[in-house]
C-alpha cells in the first residue's frame, strides 16, 4: 500500500513498487486521461506534472514516489478546462485524434510555469511530445496565445491549487 | 444476409477492367460487405427507428424536444474532422441552429438490423466524406421537408407559405413561428418525401458547409475526459498482453505457464492461435510482466533467414527481369529513349513504413455462448463485427462492436481488424469476463500492416530542344492487394501499386503527357505483412515520378516549374494547382542566402496536391527544412480550417518519413521496436506550412490522404537544388547530403 498525492487528493494504491506510475494512474487511480504511447519516455502521451516538474510517468516507478510528492495530471490541471493552455487549446482547435494532447497540454503549462514569456526556441526545446496527428503548428501557436492569456491576468499555474481559481 | 457488389474507387481495385470490388472481412469471415447507396432505402424504412431523446425523423437526424439536433455520423473519427464535416453537410441541408447540434455514432449492429441504413461504415481511402456527401445531405434536407410540412399541418397551411432558419420555422402571413423541437414528433410520424422531390442547395450557396467551423469533439479532448477505447473500463474486467511470432509466418510452439502463473495478478495464459500467446491478469501492466516473464518457443520457419537485404535483392530482381505487367503503354517509349540526344536514368527505393498510431492496437471483448461485444478503435466497424462473428462462430447479429473514437488511424485500423479478431480468440476462452486486450508499443511496431517495400528504375529521352520524347519506368516491390486479397492480383497486373499513374481521370492521374509512355509494375511480394499507410501508393509513387522529373528537367537545363508546366498542358486542373502552389511560394523570386527550393505535384484520391519546399543544407549537410507551401484542389470544401489541418498533418507524416521512417528486417522480424528506434517528427523539425485550398466545386475529392505524397518530392527536389546531387533512397537519415 502507497499513498498518493495526486491533484490535491491523498489516495492509497496497491501495486508493486516497480509499477510505473502511469498504469498506477490508469489503473489503479482510474484516471485515463493520461495516456500510454510507448513506455519509454520517449512520445510524452503520459506526462504528468510531480512537484510542478514535467514528467514522464510511464518511466518511473511508483515506488520512487513520496507521500509528501505532488502529482497533477490532465484531470486536476483546471477546472472546467479554465489553464490558459486549454483556452488557447480550443481557440485554435489544436487536437486531430487528440490521444497525445493531455501530454502535450501538461508539457506545455509546465513550460509556462517556468517560462511565461517562451520564444519558439524555448517552445521547440520544451515540446518534445510525439504528436502522429501533426499538430505542432497550431500546438506552437497555442502556446503563444496560452502566454498572452496568462499574461492578460489568468492564472498559469498547472497545480490543483489552480482548480478553483478560473472560471472563463 | 445480403451481399452487396458495388462500383469501388480505383485505388482498391486490382485491374481497371474489374471495377467491381467487395470486401471480405479478413481470413475468411463469413460477411462480405460491399457498399450500396442507402438513401432510397433510408427514406422508405418504416418501423424500426431508435430514439436518442428524441423523435428520429429519418436516420440521420434525430430532433430531441429541446431543439438540439442529433446529426448521426457512421463514419469513423480518428482525427481527420469527418464527424464535423459531415454534421455541417446534414445541418445545412436541415437549416438547423448549428449552436444546438451534436452527434451520435449509430453501431455496426444497428446498421445490420436495419439493412445498412447508413450505408458502408468504413472509413479509408479519404472516402468519409466524399462517397457519403450526397446521401447525408438528402437526409438532412428531407428531415426538414418533413418538419416544415409537421409544421404546416399544425397551422393548416401551404408548406409553400413557410421558410425555416437557425430551426426556426416562420409563417410570415399569421406571424407564427415554431421551432424544430416543437414539430420534430408529428413530423417523425409523416412519410418521408419523394426522393424526387428532393433538391440540395447549390454549394455556393452554403452558410454552414464550406465554412471553417470548430470542430464538434475538441472539449472532451482537453481535459483527459474522453474515452478512446484503450481507456474503456467494464465491471469485472481483466486485461490481456499478447505477443505473436516475431517472425512473420512463424508459429507458436509452446510455452510454460508454471513461471509465471503464481505472479501478481495473473489469472490465466492462453494459446490464442497458433501464432500467438496471451496472459491474462488483474491489470495491464501485471499481465505485460508476466509475459516477458514467460518462457516462449516460436517455430519461426523458413522466414527466419529472411533480411532486409534480401528484400532488397528480390526487388532488384524484379526490377531488371525480362517482363513485368505494363499498366501503360502508349507510343513506344523504349525506342523513343534509345534514339533520343539524351537519356536520363535513375533508380530509386523506399522502404517498409509502420503506421505508429499513437494509440496502440486494443481491444475489449465479452463473449458468452450466445452474444460477441467489443469495444474498439476501428475505421471498419462492419469489418470488426465480421471479424468477431468469424472468430466467435457467433451469428452476426449475435454480435455488437461499440465504434469509440480512434487513437490514430493511418489505415492500419482498416479492414483486417486483426486485433478484433485476436481478442475475441482470447475472450471466448473465459466466457462472460470482458476482457481488455492492449498491445504494447513493441508489439505494434512488431505487427504492423507495414507499407509496402518497392524500387523504381525510371528512363527518359530528350531531344535536341530539351523536349521528353519518351519515358519508361517500372516499379517492383510488394502488392498490398496481393498480401489483403480484397480481390486475387492475376499475373501480378496490380494496378493500385501504380497509383497516381493512372491515364484515366478522377481518381490518381498522371498529370503528365509524354509522346511516348510505359508504366510497368513488377510484383514481388515479401513474407512481411502490407497494407494501406495514410496515402498509401501515392507516396512512393509521388517520390519515383516527381523527383525523376525534376532530374530530367536539369538534364535539359530546364526550370523545373516551367518544364512541368510543358507537360501538362492537357491537365488543367493538375496544372493549376501546381500554379497554385508556386504563385503562394513565390517561385522564381530570390530567397535568402543558402535556402532553395524544390517542387511537386500529384494525384490521389480524387483530389489535385502541389507543394513547394524551402530547405537549407549545412556545410556539415544537415537539413533544415524551413517552409512548405500546399495547394489542393479537392472539388468542395467542406471545412477549410480542418483542411488546413489535415494538410498541416500531412507535412508531419510526410515528412516522418522522409526523414526517419524505415522498418528493416532482421531474422525474418522488423528490427524497429519503439519511437527511439523509429524516429517521428518532433516540434523542432516542423516547417512552417501554408496551405492553399483551391476547390473548384465540380468534383468530390478526398483531403486526409492526398497532400503527403507530395511532401517528400518537394524537400528532396529542394536539396538537390541546394546540394547538386539528387537523392534517391529514402529515408535521409541513411543518406549523407554532401
Amino acid at each position: 500500500m502507497a499513498k498518493l498525492n495526486i491533484n490535491g487528493k491523498v489516495r492509497d494504491v496497491t501495486a508493486e513498487a516497480d509499477t510505473p506510475l502511469l498504469w498506477v494512474i490508469r489503473e489503479q487511480l482510474g484516471m485515463t486521461g493520461t495516456k500510454y504511447g510507448c513506455g519509454v519516455a520517449q512520445c510524452g502521451a503520459c506526462s504528468v506534472h510531480l512537484n510542478g516538474q514535467v514528467t514522464r510517468s510511464c518511466s518511473i516507478p511508483v515506488g520512487a514516489i513520496k507521500p509528501s510528492d505532488k502529482i497533477v495530471t490532465i484531470e486536476g490541471l483546471s477546472a472546467k478546462s479554465a489553464h490558459p493552455v486549454q483556452q488557447a487549446w480550443a481557440a485554435l482547435d489544436v487536437p486531430q485524434c487528440g490521444y497525445c494532447q493531455s501530454g502535450q497540454i501538461m508539457a506545455a503549462a509546465g513550460l509556462l510555469k517556468s517560462n511565461p514569456n517562451p520564444s519558439d526556441k524555448d517552445i521547440d526545446d520544451a515540446m518534445t511530445n510525439i504528436c502522429r496527428c501533426g499538430t505542432y503548428q497550431r500546438i506552437r501557436a497555442a502556446v503563444h496565445m496560452a502566454a498572452d492569456l496568462a499574461k492578460k491576468g489568468r492564472p498559469v499555474a498547472g497545480t490543483a491549487d489552480s482548480l478553483t481559481a478560473e472560471q472563463v | 444476409m445480403t451481399t452487396t457488389i458495388a462500383k469501388a474507387p480505383r485505388s482498391q481495385v486490382a485491374s481497371p477492367s474489374r471495377r467491381k470490388f467487395i470486401i471480405s472481412s479478413a481470413a475468411g469471415g463469413g460477411l462480405m460487405l460491399g457498399w450500396s447507396l442507402p438513401f432510397e432505402s433510408a427514406l422508405a424504412e418504416t418501423g424500426t427507428k431508435i430514439g436518442a431523446g428524441g423523435p428520429e425523423i429519418n436516420a440521420w437526424v434525430v430532433i430531441r424536444p429541446d431543439d438540439t439536433v442529433v446529426v448521426r455520423i457512421a463514419r469513423s473519427e480518428m482525427g481527420q474532422g469527418t464527424l464535423t464535416g459531415l454534421a455541417q453537410l446534414v445541418a445545412e441541408e436541415l437549416e438547423c441552429d448549428w449552436k444546438k447540434v451534436t452527434t451520435e455514432s449509430p453501431t455496426p449492429g444497428q446498421n445490420l438490423a436495419r439493412d445498412r441504413i447508413w450505408g458502408d461504415m468504413s472509413t479509408g481511402g479519404s472516402r468519409g466524406i466524399r462517397t457519403s456527401h450526397d446521401y447525408v445531405r438528402r437526409g438532412g434536407a428531407a428531415a426538414r421537408m418533413m418538419l416544415l410540412q409537421a409544421a404546416a399541418d399544425q397551422w393548416k397551411v401551404p408548406v409553400s407559405e413557410l421558410t425555416v432558419s437557425d430551426s426556426v420555422i416562420t409563417h410570415a402571413a399569421s406571424k407564427r413561428k415554431t421551432t424544430y423541437g416543437k414539430v420534430a414528433a408529428a413530423a417523425a410520424r409523416l412519410p418521408a418525401p419523394d426522393t424526387k422531390a428532393i433538391t440540395l442547395k447549390d454549394p455556393r450557396t452554403w452558410k454552414l458547409a464550406g465554412k471553417p467551423l470548430k470542430r464538434l469533439d475538441t472539449s472532451a479532448k482537453l481535459d483527459g475526459s474522453k474515452v478512446y477505447a484503450i481507456d474503456v473500463k467494464l465491471p469485472g474486467m481483466l486485461l490481456a498482453a499478447v505477443k505473436d511470432c516475431p517472425v512473420y509466418g512463424g508459429k507458436l510452439t509452446s510455452y510454460d505457464e508454471s513461471k509465471v502463473i503464481g505472479m501478481p495478478g495473473v489469472k490465466k495464459v492462453v494459446r490464442v492461435n497458433d501464432r500467438a500467446v496471451a496472459v491474462i491478469a488483474d491489470t495491464w501492466w501485471r499481465a505485460k510482466t508476466a509475459l516477458a516473464a514467460l518462457p516462449i518457443v516460436w517455430d519461426d520457419a523458413a522466414n527466419a533467414s529472411k533480411s532486409s537485404a534480401t528484400i532488397a535483392e528480390h526487388l532488384t530482381e524484379g526490377l531488371n527481369a525480362q517482363t513485368a505487367y505494363a499498366m501503360r503503354n502508349e507510343g513506344d517509349a523504349i525506342a523513343a529513349i534509345a534514339g533520343a540526344a539524351k537519356k536520363v536514368e535513375a533508380v530509386y527505393s523506399t522502404p517498409f513504413l509502420a503506421h505508429a498510431t499513437m494509440e496502440p492496437m486494443n481491444c475489449t471483448v465479452r463473449v458468452t455462448a450466445d452474444k460477441a461485444e467489443c469495444w474498439v478503435a476501428t475505421q471498419a466497424g462492419e469489418a470488426a463485427l465480421a471479424a468477431l462473428s468469424g472468430e466467435t462462430g457467433l451469428a452476426l447479429k449475435q454480435c455488437e462492436v461499440y465504434k469509440h473514437d480512434l487513437g490514430g488511424g493511418f489505415g492500419r485500423r482498416g479492414g483486417a481488424q486483426d486485433y478484433v479478431r485476436q481478442a475475441a480468440a482470447i475472450g471466448k476462452q473465459m466466457p462472460g469476463v470482458p476482457i481488455k486486450m492492449i498491445w504494447s508499443r513493441e508489439e505494434d511496431m512488431a505487427h504492423d500492416f507495414y507499407r509496402p517495400i518497392s524500387q523504381c528504375k525510371l528512363s527518359a529521352g530528350l531531344d535536341a530542344e530539351g523536349k521528353v520524347v519518351g519515358l519508361n519506368m517500372r516499379v517492383s516491390g510488394q502488392s498490398i492487394n496481393a498480401f489483403l486479397n480484397p480481390v486475387p492480383v492475376v499475373e501480378g497486373k496490380d494496378d493500385r501499386q501504380l497509383q497516381g499513374y493512372y491515364a484515366d481521370p478522377g481518381d490518381a492521374q498522371l498529370g503528365y503527357t509524354f509522346p511516348n509512355l510505359r508504366v510497368e509494375y513488377a510484383m514481388r511480394n515479401t513474407h512481411v505483412p502490407v497494407g494501406p499507410w495514410r496515402g498509401v501508393n501515392t507516396n512512393q509513387n509521388a517520390v519515383y515520378m516527381e523527383c525523376f522529373i525534376d532530374e530530367v528537367a536539369r538534364a535539359a537545363n530546364a526550370d523545373p516549374l516551367v518544364f512541368r508546366r510543358a507537360l501538362m498542358q492537357k491537365h488543367p486542373k493538375h496544372l493549376a494547382v501546381l500554379n497554385a502552389a508556386a504563385e503562394k511560394a513565390d517561385w522564381g523570386k530570390p530567397l535568402p542566402p543558402g535556402v532553395f527550393r524544390g517542387i511537386a505535384q500529384f494525384m490521389g484520391y480524387g483530389s489535385y496536391s502541389a507543394a513547394v519546399a524551402e530547405v537549407s543544407v549545412s556545410s556539415a549537410g544537415e537539413l533544415k527544412v524551413h517552409r512548405l507551401v500546399l495547394a489542393l484542389n479537392c472539388g468542395h470544401a467542406v471545412n477549410p480550417g480542418q483542411i488546413a489541418a489535415q494538410v498541416e498533418g500531412s507535412v508531419a507524416y510526410g515528412l516522418t518519413a522522409t526523414l526517419y521512417g524505415e522498418c528493416t528486417v532482421e531474422n525474418g522480424r522488423v528490427k524497429e521496436s519503439n519511437f527511439d528506434t523509429y524516429r517521428i517528427l518532433k516540434m523542432v523539425e516542423m516547417p512552417k506550412v501554408e496551405t492553399v485550398v483551391v476547390p473548384t466545386y465540380d468534383f468530390w475529392g478526398g483531403v486526409g490522404e492526398p497532400t503527403i505524397c507530395v511532401v517528400a518530392p518537394s524537400v528532396l527536389n529542394a536539396i538537390h537544388a541546394a546540394t547538386g546531387k539528387p537523392v534517391r533512397s529514402l529515408p535521409l537519415k541513411n543518406v549523407k547530403l554532401v
